[in-house]
């Protein structure tokens, strides 16, 4: 390999600063993409390989993409849950792959709910 | 997706590595195999997790789980509940001692908390395999503006205007080290990174070894810049093949990235790393034993000054800098002097790492900021003592540091407190101790190991300590005499006084520190052949309460020398001449009867006559 330069490592240190940008922590928002058995008959992995790629293909890099197992509402499945800033986490139900990505644009960038798809808006109360 | 949805960290220290860690990582990826999840999960080598009593362990990311105590039967069941269903598993999560809810995120457990890595700033992030991981995490970074835009002298001034002190024991200002190597003329001047590290339970820079060696590397490069070396190497002790291996492959990688060897980053300026493996000894921690065994001598101290730093290695000018001191110089260039200076207190900046081991709930490795309490160390970060036992003091500095007591678990962790109380900061040791820990035996066990290293040059540390352990061993088998206090402290600051080298004028620093604050327990021992923490074999009997034995057999049976007399519902009785105290007796005795007990001093006469009664008397039946 020859003796790289100064700007050769900078474009390679960019580059593999983005490939372990999941590793790094530094998250604005984040994705659960709610999966368990009822999740997955229901077709959530499609919702999420969906999702997980078009992230991937915008290079957004800055939201967390997990996911969990039931959420409970077993009959409104595939559903997610996305959380941005600091306002409360908004759960969407019966979706798709298009649904998803529509929430994708107007939800995690553009940072208004989309309420045709939304559920509810907050958490349960623990204990 | 060609990206990775779910990352699993897998610690692979050497400490996971020997409990598992690469037949468990194969486990898991022929299991995602099988699952259809090996291009969404990937299984990643990292190094030191830092959380050793847990491991082998991983962390999966980006959620930050923590999982640990893991075998190989777990893996099917975790591929298929947490990374197919997304469900994580609560029975593989850290749940602390005496309570039942897990705690699943690293962020929320105590033991991570109150830590400050600058150190081990890329642990559990990096594959220390992999240059571009480190890159990725600013490696090099420093190095690029060390040598594009500052000169030596900036370089060796932001050193010293940190405050950063050695981290190998001595605790010397790193920056004056670096101007006095500076200042030299002659040439050529070599460039050594100590990583011999020979106290036990210590492992912190075989840590920063295996888990970021660039790091290390990157330090060198700088250090030799700032001091004019075109040579370096890494003296790392033979019995760390997995540090050695893993170095070896980051010198290589930066070798090829043009980051070292000749021309580095086409700056003009040339600097090449060799490996040295030491062979066991640890006097070679010392720098002028170390560098002896670099030119193929006899590993003895000698005489300074003259200092390595104006005649060192084969007569040249040479810097030498403990590992752990050389990690922290990258980010002290790249944040800035003012950063560092501003974290830990007025003498001792930034942050150490301390091995936290022995009677402690959380055992690993820990890097806090200079100026913590041993206190929170203790109880915040090491969970307590386990089983609601009483802390007694803690070991610090190794075979050449001392015992901070309970009184003083309210002083800060830096150098001028650790001295002031008689210990030292040392590489980082950090030995909790409880009620059933004998000081005397403590101290019988480090003289015994400074003692069979001593290079046996000066007649202070190898006579000395000698004589030492001599009495100290004689304390401890009960046959202690009236006057040896006395001779014990005058012996040792002798050998302090008259000691060539660190190894010597610090080894009874044990001794004296243990007499210190617990000269009772040593009173106890000689006037009253007693040990209060029921330790020493000498001064401890095994002996069966004839008013709780069921005459349940369990310990006649389990006694591998045949000691205990007796039948089944007959109280039984242990033959003290045949006794070797093993302690199997104790450890088989049903929880509901503890019919064994130690005992010492007044009540071993009181028990012997009572067994002789019972032996020649009638056997009582239950």
């Amino acid at each position: 390999m020859p003796r790289l330069t100064v700007d050769e490592i900078k474009k390679m240190r960019e580059e593999s600063k983005k490939e372990i940008s999941l590793r790094e922590g530094n998250f604005r928002g984040k994705v659960i993409v709610h999966l368990g058995t009822c999740g997955i008959a229901a077709g959530a992995r499609e919702v999420m390989d969906a999702l997980f790629d078009e992230l991937e293909r915008r290079d957004i890099t800055d939201i967390m993409f997990t996911s969990s197992g039931c959420a409970g509402l077993c009959s409104k499945e595939p559903m997610i849950t996305v959380e941005v800033g600091a306002s409360p986490p908004v759960k969407y139900g019966k979706l798709t792959a298009e649904k998803a990505i529509k929430i994708l644009d107007e939800h995690i960038i553009g940072n208004h709910v989309v309420e045709e798809f939304a559920i509810g808006m907050g958490s349960e109360r623990i204990g | 997706m060609a990206k990775k949805r779910i990352e699993l960290m897998v610690c692979a220290g050497t400490g996971c590595v020997a409990g598992g860690a690469f037949p468990i990582m194969d486990e898991l990826k022929k299991e995602l195999k099988t699952r259809g999840l090996k291009d969404e999960v990937s299984v990643v080598t990292t190094g030191c997790n830092g959380f050793c009593g847990q491991g082998p362990l991983m962390v999966v990311l980006p959620d930050n789980i923590f999982y640990g105590w893991l075998t190989l039967k777990d893996v099917p069941h975790l591929v298929e509940e947490h990374f197919l269903k997304g469900r994580p598993v609560q029975k593989l999560m850290f749940t602390p001692p005496e309570e039942k809810t897990p705690i699943p995120l690293l962020s929320d457990i105590p033991f991570f908390k109150k830590q400050m890595l600058i150190v081990l700033r890329n642990k559990g992030i990096i594959d220390p395999e992999k240059i571009r991981d480190y890159l990725a995490r600013d490696g090099y970074v420093a190095l690029e503006k060390v040598l594009f835009s500052m000169k030596p002298g900036e370089v060796v001034e932001e050193i010293v205007k940190s405050g950063l002190r050695g981290r190998g024991g001595a605790g010397f200002p790193t920056g004056r080290k670096w101007e006095l190597t500076l200042r030299q003329e002659r040439t050529p001047k070599y460039m050594i990174a100590n990583c011999d590290e020979g106290d036990p339970g210590a492992y912190m820079d075989r840590s920063v070894l295996e888990s970021d060696p660039h790091s290390v590397i990157e330090g060198m490069i700088i250090a030799a810049y700032a001091v004019g070396s075109s040579q370096g190497f890494i003296y790392v002790r033979t019995e760390y093949p997995l540090a050695i291996e893993r170095m070896k492959i980051a010198i290589s990688q930066a070798g090829e990235y043009g980051l070292l060897g000749k021309d580095i980053l086409r700056s003009g300026f040339d600097f090449d790393i060799e490996i040295r493996e030491g062979s066991g000894a640890f006097v070679c921690g010392e720098e002028s034993s170390l560098i002896h065994s670099i030119e193929g001598s006899i590993p003895e101290p000698r005489q300074r000054p003259p200092f390595p730093a104006v005649s060192g290695l084969w007569d040249s000018p040479t810097l030498i800098n403990n590992v752990e001191t050389l990690a922290n110089v990258p980010v002290i260039l790249t944040k800035g002097a003012d950063w560092y200076s501003s974290i830990g207190t007025e003498t001792s900046k930034g942050t150490k790492i301390f091995s936290l081991v022995g009677k402690i709930n959380n055992t690993g490795l820990i890097e806090v900021p200079m100026g913590i309490t041993l206190r929170e160390v203790i109880y915040e970060i090491g969970g307590g003592i386990p089983d609601g036992k009483k802390f007694k003091a803690a070991q610090t500095g190794g075979p050449s540091g001392g015992c901070i007591p309970a009184e003083m678990l309210d002083s800060p962790i830096d150098y001028e407190s650790l001295t002031k109380a008689g210990s030292m900061m040392g590489s980082g040791g950090m030995i909790v101790m409880d009620e059933d820990t004998c000081v005397v035996d403590v101290a019988k066990f480090f003289i015994q190991f400074t003692n069979d290293e001593s290079c046996g040059k000066c007649v202070s540390c190898r006579e000395g300590s000698e004589a030492l352990l001599e009495v100290v061993t004689r304390i401890a088998d009960g046959e202690g005499k009236e006057g040896d206090i006395a001779f014990l402290t005058e012996l040792s600051e002798t050998i302090k006084d008259a000691s060539l080298c660190g190894l010597g004028k610090t080894l009874p620093n044990p001794v004296l520190s243990t007499l210190r604050y617990f000269k009772e327990e040593y009173e106890a021992h000689i006037k009253e052949k007693r040990c209060p923490a029921l330790v020493c074999k000498g001064l401890t009997r095994y002996y069966i309460d004839p008013d709780k034995c069921v005459g349940c057999l369990l310990c006649r049976k389990t006694c591998p020398v045949g000691a205990v007399l007796g039948e089944s519902k007959y109280v039984h009785i242990i033959e003290q001449d045949k006794c070797t105290k093993c302690g199997q007796c104790i450890e088989v005795c049903p929880p509901k009867v503890t019919a064994v007990k130690k005992v010492t001093g007044n009540d071993m006469e009181e028990l012997e006559q009572l067994t002789e009664t019972v032996l020649c008397a009638e056997r009582r039946k239950r």
